[in-house]
Parts: C-alpha cells; sequence; structure tokens
C-alpha cells in the first residue's frame, strides 16, 4: 500500500475532523466547505484505492485479503453516509457526524495497513 | 408523535450514525471471520455478529422513533451495556476463553472504549426523548 499517498490521506481527514469539531463547537452547521472537504478526501480515498486495486493486478497482495476488502470498503462509505446525514441535520450535530467520521478515517487505514502487511 | 422526529434528529443523528457505522464494522468483522475461520473462536466471533445485530437494531430505532422505534433502542442499548460489561470483564477474568477478540473484548479497548461508552450515552439521550 503506497504509504506516502495513504499519509497525505490521513492528514486530509483529521485536518477535516478538526474543521467539524471546530464547526461543532461554534455552532455551525455543516457549510458548503465542510461537505467540499469531505468530497476532497473521499476523493484522495478512491485514489488511493485505484492505487491498491493497481498494485493487486501487479502481485502485491494484501496478506489477509477478506479482511482488508472489508475494511476498504468501510473506509470509503464512512464520509459518504457522514454527509447524507449530515445534510439531514442542519444544526451542529451535522457538522459532528463530519467531523467524526473523518476522525474514524486515519484509524480505519492504520487498520488497513496492518492487514495489509 | 413528537417523539418519531425527536429521536433521530440533533444529538439523535449522531448516535444514528455511530451506531450504523459500529453494525457495519461489527457486522464485516464477524462476517469475515465465520466465513474463514470459524473454528478458532466460535463464540468470540457469534458474539461480534450478536453485537452487530444489536447496533444495527439501536440504529434503526433511533432512526425511526415513534413508540415501537424508543422501546427497541432501549432494550438494544440495555443488551449492549449489560453485553460490553459482561463480555469485557470475561474476557479479562478468562483471557483463554476468548482466543480472538470481540468487538466488547476488555470492555471495548480495540474500538477505542467507544462500545462501552455508547450505550451510556443512548441511554442517556433516549431518556431525555422520552421526557
Amino acid at each position: 500500500m503506497n504509504s506516502a499517498l495513504a499519509h497525505v490521506v490521513m492528514i486530509t481527514a483529521l485536518a477535516l475532523a478538526a474543521a467539524g469539531g471546530l464547526a461543532a463547537l461554534l455552532d455551525r452547521r455543516p457549510g458548503r466547505l465542510l461537505q467540499l472537504g469531505a468530497g476532497l478526501v473521499e476523493l484522495l480515498l478512491v485514489v488511493l484505492a485505484v492505487v491498491v486495486v493497481v498494485e493487486v493486478v501487479g502481485g502485491d497482495r494484501p496478506a489477509e485479503a477478506a479482511t482488508f476488502l472489508g475494511y476498504a470498503l468501510t473506509t470509503l462509505g464512512v464520509l459518504p453516509a457522514a454527509v447524507v446525514l449530515a445534510r439531514m441535520e442542519p444544526t451542529r450535530w451535522g457538522s459532528a457526524i463530519i467531523g467524526g467520521g473523518a476522525l474514524l478515517l486515519p484509524v480505519l487505514i492504520l487498520r488497513l495497513q496492518q492487514v495489509h502487511g | 408523535m413528537a417523539e418519531r422526529a425527536r429521536s433521530g434528529t440533533g444529538v439523535g443523528r449522531v448516535l444514528v450514525y455511530v451506531y450504523g457505522l459500529f453494525a457495519v464494522a461489527a457486522g464485516a468483522r464477524a462476517g469475515v471471520q465465520i466465513a474463514t475461520k470459524f473454528a478458532v473462536a466460535p463464540v468470540a466471533y457469534l458474539l461480534s455478529a450478536g453485537a452487530a445485530l444489536v447496533y444495527l437494531c439501536a440504529a434503526v430505532g433511533l432512526a425511526r422513533g415513534g413508540t415501537g422505534g424508543l422501546r427497541a433502542a432501549r432494550v438494544c442499548c440495555a443488551v449492549e451495556l449489560v453485553g460490553v460489561l459482561a463480555v469485557g470483564a470475561a474476557s479479562l477474568r478468562w483471557p483463554a476463553a476468548f482466543p480472538d477478540a470481540t468487538v466488547w473484548s476488555h470492555f471495548g479497548e480495540g474500538y477505542g472504549y467507544v462500545p462501552v461508552v455508547l450505550p451510556v450515552l443512548g441511554l442517556l439521550w433516549l431518556r431525555r426523548v422520552s421526557r
């Protein structure tokens, strides 16, 4: 798994988590900026997923393939689900949902790296 | 009908999201483990699968609200709290019985202790909503 790209994704996800947390603290609803940020992080995750697929085709298979796939699909679904719920919740709690989801991503990516071996 | 609108909004929607994530995480993990290495730790994997169902039921109950939804969510949170405390204590007392971790082992240590905090938050929220 491309670790440089994984690090970039983790750092942008943490920035999104901070932005979401701050918006929730300041009692702000999830605005355009948070949603665009979530879109950017998701885009980076998709790029990472494509890189992993290319690596698998090239012969670099994850050690625990089934577990890896499960984590990968969960990772890709975290932010879309957060944005859908955040749009239904135009209060500080919508911002908290995006922040919370983003906070989970670095953990999931670390687990992905472990499972990949 | 005010309850229907409230239990799944505000803080409740954050809870729906977290419960949904845990349902997927625990369910996917248990599914993979049961499919690939069930014999290694059948009790642990079945417990994880059961936990996933409880999380799913709590998420749906909170999201739907109403008398039935609130009751379902309350039962789920209670089962979850008892489960995480019992399994957490058992996994410390008899580690040999848990050769592989479950969501609730060591009070949810592997999941940042969220499994032990979540039912408490859920029950507090449900109490507030039903008032």
